[in-house]
């Protein structure tokens, strides 16, 4: 268990990846602060995988994007582990139109969620890591965020720009012994991808050299590697999890 | 007075690893202190926790010398 003893949050872990690393997490030995925005009863589901596991977990509810509520989330999670050790921005969500029909809400709703609730998140985070002096961030971008994809300008926009934001997370905090590292998953078989046609689907798996879509425990076990001590010279970096779709 | 100052002034000389007699009222953290912005925020962490305190962003981005923070603090007792 190379994660035992330390405290994991970990954003949008109701359903999907989210939830696939903090079981992952547990696993490895990790307490785990749940975070859920709507699903309160699929929260308290993987709450109860973990404590079988014989971890501390608990749900919370909070939108990533309210600065308020942001804090009171990072302040629970504190109060309950002592201490705050590792950091999973997971939570998005999509709105996807073409460009020409996209709706200023639209775009405002998924740059708010993807992109300010990472540096919201963050922001709050990092007193307590300091203060620690270490800490491993770990930011769940996306692979449309490096390729663009049509469809998505507000979520590649967002994606895209949680890139950027680790790179600078990364510089900034380095001297503290916090690491920040991005993960860009390619297609990975969740809710948010069970909603794209066949068509479109089969048009994806003809870009993706091994030929299939990925898992959610193809994401969890990096984010598990990224989040132990084990990848301490590992910073700044962005890594494509897509069965080699963007090289 | 008096006290803030020695209070102050044992973080700074913790934080930073200067010399007590370095720290004077005029001195300033970056130019005099070595401190780098990341210094100042953490020093303003350790006196938010010290003087049980919170200072907000904009009144952090005012304090930039031992006397601006020791000012500070009394301001607000």
């Amino acid at each position: 268990m190379n994660l035992t003893g330390k405290a994991a949050l970990v954003t949008g872990a109701s359903r999907g990846i989210g939830r696939e690393i903090a079981l992952e997490l547990a696993r490895q030995g990790a307490n785990v602060a749940v975070n859920f925005a709507g699903s309160e009863a699929k929260a308290n589901e993987v709450v109860d995988e973990i404590k079988a596991l014989g971890r501390d977990a608990f749900a919370v509810r909070c939108d990533v994007s309210n600065t308020e509520e942001v804090a009171e989330m990072v302040k629970a999670t504190i109060d309950r582990f002592g201490k705050l050790d590792i950091l999973v921005n997971n939570a998005g969500i999509t709105k996807d139109n073409l460009l020409m029909r996209m709706k200023e809400e639209e775009w405002d709703d998924v740059i708010n969620i993807n992109l300010k609730g990472v540096f919201l998140v963050t922001k709050a985070v990092t007193r307590q890591m300091m203060k620690q002096r270490v800490g491993r961030i770990i930011n769940i971008a996306s692979i449309v965020g490096v390729s663009g994809n049509p469809g998505q300008a507000n979520y590649v926009a967002a994606k895209a720009g949680v890139i950027g934001l680790t790179k600078t997370t990364a510089k900034e905090l380095a001297t503290r012994n916090i690491t920040v590292n991005a993960i860009a998953p390619g297609f990975i078989t969740t809710d948010m991808t069970d909603k794209l046609s066949e068509e479109v689907k089969t048009e994806m798996l003809k870009q993706i050299p091994l030929a299939r879509l990925g898992e959610p425990k193809d994401i969890a076990k990096i984010t598990a590697f990224l989040a132990s001590d084990d990848s301490s010279y590992i910073t700044g970096q962005t890594f494509h999890v897509d069965g080699g779709m963007v090289m | 007075m008096a006290e803030v100052l020695e209070r102050v002034t044992k973080i700074i000389v913790d934080r930073l690893g200067v010399d007590e007699s370095q720290v004077t009222l005029e001195a300033s953290f970056k130019d005099d202190l070595g401190a780098d912005s990341l210094d100042v925020v953490e020093l303003v962490m350790e006196l938010e926790d010290e003087f049980d305190m919170e200072i907000s962003d904009d009144d952090a981005e005012k304090i930039s010398t031992v006397g601006d923070a020791v000012n500070y603090i009394n301001s607000t007792k």
